[in-house]
């Protein structure tokens, strides 16, 4: 069933076009991964998805993009909803500079899920839990979360993504700045989680892409090259320059 | 003569580079160089400037002493006091100069003479000796250059000890000035108990004035209190920050977080201009707008209200101060990293949350450093206070009263005639050192709370 549905979006920086005419459905309760030479614009299209091209002032999103029939790219959109339905994960893990427990808890907060202190309790220890690092640090929630490690702190920010239960995760490169073990780690947490959410996973690396997703989609240059199912893309590819990409003779 | 000689050697120096250059380039037809042409350069520059000049500044600093020895062994016999020794040699030089109006004795006239012979041998042995070292040390250098010896090496530590010259210049002027303070503090607490000065409540140094002999020390020991003082200097202070705090920070927000690129461009330094405003003019504007200003409303309302009020100063104190806190502010609230940013946004959190809940705590540390910097700049501030808070060293807590600051003290102590030896005036160096403890325990902590936040990113 398609959860996120993009027709013809175009995305200027200023003069310059960075997406071209680019349409894709995603499908609900899936990991949709995004893969393509640097600045091909896969990581541009990702954050159309929940408006955070918004924060760059010269930059200008065409073309229509519907979550469940709900037009994303219009003005009357509150954003805020938005938001807290389609949760982000960065290249760089970015906890905030407070403790492990306000970072989890800054979801809830800011968007009044949680009526007592018990059931915050409740939200943060099921969302560090889904993030597979309830176990590491259920007795420091009140230490730095700048102080955990690379992967956990990337663990952090999944487990603050997930704490408002949103329906869409999206997930921008977020084992780019990790080491390998803690790689396989949120990858098999990617997997544990695409049975309550929809993910779209932009990534470097092909083998990821081809571990964790069910459909990949190629971007070169601005444009969708080809899109369909993973088990395709990386054996059967009917464009050639997605065949190329794979086989590694560009990019 | 000196003008000449400095001169000559520098011209020389800048000669003696392009002539190193091209005896390299000479030297580069047959065998290799050590090291790129211009070092070669650098090299013979360095050796004819730097001996020549370093004897030259040895010479001007010794010479005076030296030819005053000469000049006074004449005197020795006659049992005179340092100070009448010192008269004598000043009358010797004037009359050398032929500036000297007074009586010519045959004595005075020889010791003129023999300043003037003296002299002049002393200029030309200079300049003989400063030439022999100039053909000595270029000899030397133009030798090690037709050897083709290693240039680059010599030439890196040269400039290693004039950086390093440099920085000792500016360390030992600082402690220079920090000694000069502490003794004549010290020589104040002498006369005056230190206890008094700490805890006393009355300052009104102008009544131990006395026209001989010692002041009375029970005059003393109620004149020199400075609790009036430091109370009215961070009372001041505290006016100006509740001043400068709010604007500044709310302002340091917009713009690093709310202002678009085009207003940001023209607000900065439109904010950092008042920065740069002289502050005798902030003075002005606070003695003769603000200050009227604040006592007709005053009045209208039936209060007492002095013409000098510590309010008037406060509030153009804190005008001055609003660039400081609104631009380190916003300095280093722009240092946060984008992605925390993108973090909040993209957990839904709106503008104004991401600035109260993730930008302004990390930012917190270097923005409590921005305020302690401007505290210190606050309590050091001299002119406005002077000009418009007046002078008169009232225990006040009522900002409508005329208050005075430890620096505004200062000054009027030190404008006008004054003895060196009176404890009024000395008394200038202790409120000048305390105010300097003060001001450089507020920079140390600033700087120590900022170097914390600097360690949180990195």
């Amino acid at each position: 069933m398609s959860k996120i549905k993009a027709e013809n979006v175009n995305v200027y920086y200023g003069s310059k076009q960075a997406l071209f005419d680019v349409s894709i459905d995603i499908a609900e309760k899936e990991v949709t991964a995004l893969i393509g030479p640097s600045g091909c614009g896969k990581s541009t299209f990702l954050r159309c998805l929940n408006r955070m091209n918004d924060v760059i002032e010269i930059c200008r999103v065409e073309g229509s993009i519907k979550m469940d029939n709900l037009e994303l790219n219009s003005r009357k959109l509150d954003v805020v909803r938005l938001r807290e339905n389609v949760g982000m994960v960065f290249q760089k893990p970015n906890p905030f500079p407070k403790t492990i427990y306000e970072n989890v808890a800054y979801g809830p907060t800011i968007h009044g899920i949680a009526q007592s202190k018990e059931e915050m309790d409740q939200i943060v220890e099921t969302s560090l839990k889904k993030a597979a690092l309830w176990n590491e640090v259920k007795d420091r929630l009140d230490e730095i979360g700048t102080g955990l490690s690379g992967g956990q702190q990337q663990r952090l920010c999944i487990a603050r993504a997930i704490s408002v239960s949103p329906e869409v995760i999206l997930m921008d490169e977020p084992c780019s700045a990790l080491d390998p073990i803690a790689t396989a780690q949120i990858e098999e947490l990617i997997d544990d989680l695409k049975k309550e959410v929809t993910i779209v996973i932009v990534t470097h690396s092909m083998s990821q892409a081809a571990r964790v997703s069910q459909k990949t989609g190629f971007f070169h240059l601005g444009k969708l090259i080809e899109f369909g199912p993973t088990d395709k893309i990386f054996k059967n590819p009917d464009n050639q320059q997605t065949q190329d990409y794979i086989t590694g003779r560009f990019g | 003569m000196n003008l000449i000689l400095v001169t000559f050697i520098i011209l020389l120096a800048f000669t003696s580079y392009y002539f190193g250059r091209k005896k390299a380039l000479v030297i580069q037809s047959s065998q290799r160089l050590t090291a790129l042409p211009k070092f070669y350069g650098y090299y013979l520059a360095a050796w004819c400037a730097a001996p020549a000049l370093i004897i030259f500044a040895l010479w001007s600093v010794f010479e005076p002493s030296i030819v005053k020895t000469f000049i006074l062994q004449d005197y020795t016999d006659q049992n005179l006091t340092k100070n009448e020794l010192q008269l004598i040699y000043t009358k010797v030089k004037a009359l050398a100069a032929g500036t000297y109006t007074g009586n010519i004795t045959n004595f005075l006239d020889e010791s003129a003479n023999k300043y003037i012979q003296l002299k002049g041998i002393a200029n030309s042995a200079k300049v003989a000796i400063i030439l022999a070292i100039l053909i000595f040390s270029l000899s030397f250098a133009y030798r090690s250059v037709q050897k083709n010896d290693r240039m680059r090496e010599p030439v890196e530590i040269f400039l290693k000890w004039v950086l390093f010259v440099a920085s000792l210049g500016a360390v030992l002027v600082t402690i220079g000035i920090v000694f000069s303070l502490l003794f004549e503090a010290i020589r104040f607490f002498q006369a005056v108990k230190i206890f008094d000065f700490i805890f006393g409540t009355h300052w009104y140094p102008a009544k131990t004035f006395v026209r001989d002999g010692q002041p009375d020390p029970e005059l003393m020991k109620d004149a020199f209190g400075a609790v009036p003082l430091f109370a009215g200097t961070f009372f001041i202070a505290f006016i100006a920050m509740c001043v400068a705090i709010p604007i500044g920070l709310l302002s340091g927000i917009y713009l690093s977080e709310y202002a678009g690129r085009g207003i940001r461009k023209y607000a900065k330094p439109i904010i950092e201009i008042l920065a740069g405003i002289p502050t005798v003019v902030y003075g002005f504007f606070a003695a003769l707008t603000v200050g009227p200003f604040v006592k007709e409303i005053g009045n209208a309302m039936g209060l007492q209200v002095s013409a000098e009020s510590a309010l008037a100063a406060g509030a153009v104190m804190g005008v001055m101060i609003i660039p400081f806190i609104s631009s380190l502010s916003d300095d280093v609230m722009t240092a946060v990293p984008q992605n925390l940013r993108d973090g909040s946004y993209a957990m839904g959190a709106t503008k104004s949350e991401t600035v109260k809940k993730v930008i302004f705590p990390a930012a917190l540390p270097g923005i409590v450093g921005s305020i302690l910097l401007a505290v210190s700049r606050a309590v050091g501030e001299t002119m406005i206070v002077v000009m418009a808070s007046g002078l008169a060293a009232n225990l006040t807590m009522n900002p409508l009263e005329s208050t005075s600051t430890i620096t505004a003290q200062i000054v009027v102590i030190l404008i006008g005639d004054q003895q060196f030896g009176d404890p009024k005036t000395q008394s200038a160096f202790a409120l000048g050192i305390s105010l300097f403890i003060v001001t450089l325990l507020l920079n140390v902590i600033a700087l120590s709370v900022v170097k914390k936040y600097r360690e949180k990113y990195e």
